[in-house]
Order: C-alpha cells, then sequence, then structure tokens
C-alpha cells in the first residue's frame, strides 16, 4: 500500500505532466490492443498514423484542421466543468450555432467581409449559447442534471436540424439535406492560399483562418477563467457551491453563464466548417467532434495550455486515423471514437490510478537527492 | 370494435417498446441508491445487444448470446466501480468515458469481423428470441373484453417483456423489504454510518452494480436478439437516459419509475403512430419533429412538473474511509 505525500510537495510537473503522460500511454497501449482484437497490427497503425498527419504537408494541414474544431469544442467543456457542470452537448450547440453562422452571413454578405465576419462569429456564439441556456436554466433553478438534458438536446437538436434541411432551408434545387451555399467572397481564406504566396501548390486543404480564432479563444478562457472576477466566483462555485453561497456568490448566475459561454465556444465550431470548409450546412456536420471535445479538455486538465496540445494530439488521432482506415479494410472511424472512450477513462476517471505510486515515487527521489 | 383493436394494439406496442426502459431503469435503481451514478446505462444497454446478437450468431442460441451479455455488462459495472468506487474518480467522466468506448468499440469491431458498417449478420429464427403465444390465446380471442385483454394485448410478445414487468415487484421487494435493501439504501443516503455498524461500503456498491450489470444486459439483448434480428450501430438510440430520467422522475422508486417507463414507451408507441398521418387543424407533422417527441417529453419531465427530484443523499461521492 503506497500512502498518500504531502500534495506540496509534489513538483508541479510530476502531476501535470508525468502522471497525464503515463495515463496516455495506458490509453494507448489498450487501444493497441482493440486495433489487434479487430484483426489488425497496432504496430503498422502506429506508423500510418504518424504518416498520415506529419509525412506530408496535405496531411499536416488536415491535422490542424482538426486541432481547430477540438480546440473549440475542448474549451467549450472545460469551461463548463470549472463550474463544475458536464456539458456533454457540445455536439447540439456546435449545429445549432452553423444554424447562427449560415443565418447570420447569407443574410448579411452584402457588408464589408471582415464585417460579415464578425457579425457571423457573433452569431456561432449566440446560436450555440441559447442552446446551452435551456439545459442551464433547468439545471439552475429545477435541478435537472444538465448530462441527461444536454444529451436530449442532442438529440433534439439532430431532429431539429434535419427538419430545417429538408423542409425548410434546404437547396431545392439539390437532393441533397444541405443549404444553398454561400457568396465565394465571404469564405475564410484556406492554407491553400497561403501555401500559393510562398509558390507552394496544394489541391485542397479544409486548414483556413479559423486556427487563429482557436488560438485567440484559448487566451479569452485562459483570461476569462482564471484572471477576471466573475471566472473566480465561477470556480468557487464548482469547488464547493456552498461556500459560494456563504460568500454572496450566486450559483444560479454562475451556472447559466458558464453553461451559455460553454454553448458559445461550441457554436464556434460552426465558423470552422461553415465559413472555412463547406460554405453551406451539411447535415450532420458536427460528426462527433463535440463528444471528442470532452475527450481533449480533460486530457488537457481543463486548462488552455493543456487543451492545445490534447487538440493537437486528436487532430493526429482523426487525420492520421483516416489513413489508417484507407489503408486497413478492418479499422473504420469508429475505432477511433473507441480509442476517445479509453482515453477519457484514463486520463478522467481514473486518472488517480498510478497517481499514488508516481507522485510519492518522485517525492522520495528528490528528497534523497536533498539529504544527500 | 375497429377502435378498440386499434388501442389494444397501441398498448400492446406501448409493452413491448417500454420493456428496456423497464430493465434499464431498475438497473439504474441499484446503482443510484447505492451512491453510484450510471449514466452508462446507455453504452452497457448497447454493449449488451452488440454482445447477445454476436454471441446468439456463433453459438446459435439466444440464451448464450444473453449470458454473454450479462457476463460483458457485468464487467462493465465492475469498470464502472473499480474507477469510481476503488479508484474514487468522477463517476460522471467515468460514464461518458464508457459510452463513447462503446460506441465505437462495438461499431468497429461489427465492421471488422462481419464487413458491413456496423451491423451484424441477421439472425435465423433459432439464434433469437420469438414472440410466445400464451396457452389458449387462440381459443379464448372471440370472448369479449378478457380475449380482447389477454390475446391481443398479454398474450404474443417475447420473453423479455415478461421478465421485464416481473422485475419490477422483485426489485421493489428487494429493495424495500430485504435486510440487503435496507443496506442498500443506508449506504447511498449516508456511508459512514453504514460504515461504522461494520458493513463494507465498497463491497456493497459493488454488489448493486453486479445487480445493475445483469439487468442492463436484458434490456440489450432484447432490443438486437428478440424485437430486431441483428445489432445496427448505435441501436440504443438514447434509451439508457430516457430510462435514466424516468427513474428520477419516478423518484428512485421501481413502481413510480414503472409508471414513467410506460408513458415514455406510450409515448414511442404513439409518435410510430402518428408518422404520415394526416391530423386535423395542424396537418400532417414532419416526421422529424415527431421523432423528437420522446426527448422534448424526456426533458419537460426532468423539469419536473411534480416537484424538484431529490436524489440518494450521497450520490455522485466517493466514499472515502476515515483515518
Amino acid at each position: 500500500m503506497v500512502t498518500a505525500v504531502d500534495k506540496s510537495k509534489v513538483p508541479w510537473w510530476v502531476s501535470n505532466l508525468i502522471v497525464p503522460l503515463v495515463n496516455l500511454t495506458l490509453a494507448l497501449l489498450v487501444s493497441a490492443l482493440f486495433i489487434f482484437i479487430a484483426g489488425e497490427n497496432p504496430f503498422q497503425a502506429v506508423k500510418l498514423i504518424i504518416y498520415g498527419s506529419f509525412g506530408y504537408l496535405d496531411g499536416f494541414a488536415y491535422t490542424l484542421y482538426y486541432t481547430t474544431n477540438f480546440v473549440f469544442t475542448g474549451l467549450a467543456f472545460a469551461v463548463a466543468f470549472h463550474c463544475r457542470l458536464f456539458n456533454i452537448g457540445g455536439e447540439g450547440q456546435a449545429y445549432i450555432g452553423g444554424l447562427g453562422v449560415f443565418l447570420v452571413a447569407i443574410n448579411v454578405s452584402f457588408l464589408p467581409v471582415p464585417i460579415v465576419w464578425l457579425l457571423a462569429i457573433a452569431g456561432a456564439v449566440v446560436f450555440g449559447a441559447a442552446w446551452a441556456f435551456i439545459p442551464a436554466y433547468l439545471q439552475a433553478k429545477r435541478g435537472s442534471h444538465v448530462v441527461i438534458t444536454t444529451i436530449m438536446f442532442n438529440f433534439i437538436a439532430s431532429s431539429l436540424m434535419v427538419f430545417l434541411l429538408v423542409d425548410v432551408i434546404r437547396d431545392m434545387k439539390q437532393m441533397g439535406p444541405h443549404t444553398v451555399a454561400l457568396p465565394k467572397e465571404i469564405w475564410f481564406p484556406t492554407f491553400k492560399e497561403f501555401a500559393a504566396l510562398f509558390g507552394i501548390k496544394i489541391r485542397y486543404s479544409p486548414l483556413n483562418i479559423s486556427f487563429l480564432l482557436a488560438i485567440a479563444a484559448s487566451f479569452f478562457v485562459w483570461f476569462l477563467v482564471w484572471k477576471t472576477k466573475w471566472g473566480y466566483e465561477m470556480r468557487a462555485v464548482g469547488h464547493n457551491t456552498q461556500a459560494a453561497i456563504y460568500a454572496g456568490i450566486s450559483p444560479y448566475k454562475n451556472i447559466i453563464i458558464a453553461m451559455c459561454i460553454s454553448g458559445g465556444l461550441a457554436g464556434l465550431l460552426g465558423i470552422n466548417e461553415i465559413l472555412g470548409v463547406h460554405h453551406k450546412i451539411v447535415a450532420g456536420f458536427p460528426a462527433g467532434y463535440g463528444f471528442t471535445g470532452i475527450a481533449v479538455a480533460l486530457m488537457g486538465r481543463n486548462h488552455p495550455i493543456g487543451i492545445f496540445p490534447a487538440a493537437f494530439l486528436f487532430g493526429i488521432l482523426y487525420q492520421g486515423g483516416s489513413e489508417v482506415t484507407f489503408d486497413m479494410p478492418n479499422i473504420t472511424r469508429y475505432m477511433f471514437v473507441a480509442v476517445q472512450g479509453v482515453i477519457i477513462l484514463f486520463s478522467g476517471a481514473l486518472e488517480n490510478l498510478f497517481r499514488p505510486q508516481i507522485e510519492s515515487f518522485f517525492v522520495n527521489r528528490l528528497n534523497r537527492k536533498v539529504s544527500v | 370494435m375497429e377502435f378498440l383493436l386499434d388501442l389494444a394494439s397501441l398498448v400492446n406496442s406501448t409493452l413491448r417498446i417500454s420493456t428496456p426502459l423497464v430493465f434499464a431503469a431498475m438497473a439504474g435503481i441499484f446503482a443510484e441508491r447505492s451512491g453510484v451514478i450510471d449514466f452508462s446505462l446507455e453504452g452497457k444497454m448497447l454493449m449488451a445487444a452488440f454482445v447477445a446478437a454476436v454471441g446468439s450468431y456463433y453459438f446459435g442460441n439466444p440464451w448464450i448470446g444473453l449470458l454473454m451479455a450479462i457476463v460483458m455488462c457485468v464487467s462493465l459495472s465492475m469498470l464502472h466501480g473499480f474507477a469510481s468506487v476503488t479508484h474514487k474518480g468522477d463517476q460522471v467522466v467515468s460514464c461518458v468515458a464508457i459510452n463513447i468506448l462503446i460506441i465505437g468499440l462495438t461499431t468497429a469491431l461489427a465492421a471488422a469481423w462481419f464487413g458491413q458498417a456496423g451491423l451484424t449478420p441477421t439472425l435465423t429464427d433459432e439464434q433469437r428470441f420469438l414472440e410466445i403465444t400464451l396457452p389458449f390465446a387462440d381459443s379464448l380471442r372471440e370472448v369479449p373484453i378478457i380475449g380482447l385483454i389477454y390475446s391481443e394485448i398479454l398474450s404474443g410478445h417475447y420473453v423479455f417483456v415478461y421478465l421485464g414487468y416481473i422485475s419490477v415487484p422483485i426489485v421493489y421487494w428487494v429493495v424495500f423489504k430485504t435486510s440487503f435493501g435496507l443496506r442498500l439504501r443506508a449506504v447511498g443516503e449516508n456511508p459512514s454510518a453504514v460504515d461504522t455498524a461494520g458493513i463494507n461500503v465498497f463491497a456493497m456498491r459493488y454488489k448493486a452494480l453486479a445487480i445493475n450489470g445483469v439487468l442492463i444486459a436484458f434490456a440489450g439483448a432484447h432490443l438486437s436478439t428478440a424485437v430486431n434480428a441483428n445489432f445496427f450501430r448505435e441501436m440504443s438510440a438514447g434509451r439508457g437516459y430516457l430510462a435514466l430520467a424516468a427513474m428520477i422522475f419516478g423518484k428512485w422508486h421501481p413502481k413510480t419509475a414503472l409508471i414513467a417507463c410506460l408513458l415514455f414507451g406510450f409515448t414511442d408507441a404513439l409518435q410510430i403512430r402518428l408518422q404520415g398521418v394526416e391530423l386535423p387543424v395542424v396537418g400532417e407533422i414532419p416526421v422529424q419533429l415527431i421523432q423528437a417527441i420522446p426527448y422534448v417529453l424526456t426533458v419537460v419531465l426532468l423539469a419536473g412538473f411534480v416537484g424538484k427530484a431529490i436524489a440518494p443523499n450521497a450520490i455522485g461521492q466517493p466514499y472515502v474511509k476515515e483515518r
């Protein structure tokens, strides 16, 4: 039996770097086992993942494009989590956020381009936040568990959007469930155009300036959660609601604000997907990115500095994963959904599995050094 | 008569559709009464559906499939317990992890093993459960009222439907009338008091989770080896969450949870009927909106027109023995 060590003696890099890395390694080992069960060679899969995500310029750009999505949904989950709220509804909020982007952009496209972009971003945030508001209100006022309501809102968002895409805003000249395309002038510039400035020719790249927006959003979340009075209040509610009430902080207000900001961040996924990639609403465009955000946030320990590398790692898994599914007939993209589950398990629920052992190992070693 | 037959068939499908919800709600009662949140009902149901379908296909016997599903679901419950009871990890995170893991794994393995996009092979009649016609159902059909109730509503269900409704009084008896049930509820309300009385809190929670695993396996097997003859991607379609909502709406009590499950089942049965039907005043409602009705109902019920739901006191908190 390992006795727990004094937390204050544990160096920050042990608890925030070594422990997460050990957990990640365990998760990847279990994932390798799954690939083996599915009848493929895990080592070959790792090779393909690394080649697919780093091996060539287009692939790397794809990796960063996925990273952008995961930063948005990861930040979304993290903000709510600091208030001890499990916003599992990133998927639905992103879907409705995309509706906001499209409706705003199509209606104001006559304005100067930068203004259209700003308004579209506002549309994404407002629509995403609105979709998170109802579960937030019900949690705050009625105690309906936010996990169930947000999941239900994912289902409802999906039904609603399919209804809109089939019956209301569908491009009536086409059969598929998608809208008309936005005018070309307001599309986000992509990596293809950027590379062309340096004389590099790329056929197609989904990576666009939303990546910069993701960086900005990370700074925004860091500032908001750790440097403002509101962020402090929200974390206080999350840590100890009773103490927060005693200090005069309203849990209702903070639950609602935290969820709305969370929903707004998830809505930004719509910016990347609609202004950057599809230029129209395509049925099912959030494609599970909202759920992946949970894994990203938990792996990144709910801090933007952790979320960015975690999002990048998932970018590698997604882009490398598509290379794997291309080459290995037995592996589908769902295998990487399973990998996400394993990562959430080891870096979230089982994060304390080896923590006491690792921490006491390092503390004892460091003490020995000091005494010598 | 036409109307009565219609009504009978609506009640009949309500009973069938509610069955997995009933199993899941009963499973949820065991876990949550012991103080362990279980959102992973959804994932476990999906896993049970997958394992039952695969097991029945390979061994040619649906009972073996059911048995394998039970083993798998109990293992998953143990995993949940290992993370959230033994290692005091966050219970909700553990459930979310299990759910996402299983959505991915079942579909990925179905594709890898059977080469179809997330489908398992169709089961033959020997490999699945069939509807059971109760004795004398045919001869009683012509008797007024009784015949209608017996032959049209009660007869002709899958074995799981009967087991599901039998499980409700049993769960009630176990939870409220036995010393095991008393300990179970006490562990969920005040674990340290139970610990002082010399009862092992961790062992109680593991036992509750084991029962939870057995019950939820029936729900999954019902979906893939009785109502349908194969497993398909994400076939649990949120039923685990609906059941949990029914359980909360039923205030963690088997009887009221059963009523909530029947309400969900009835809405779903009605929803299927309404598709493509011209209604007076509003006309035909688009199918996507009709399909959303159970989910909207869940939100409405949870928002609670019957007062705030009071959960077991110690729910969601890992138990730490004081040193």
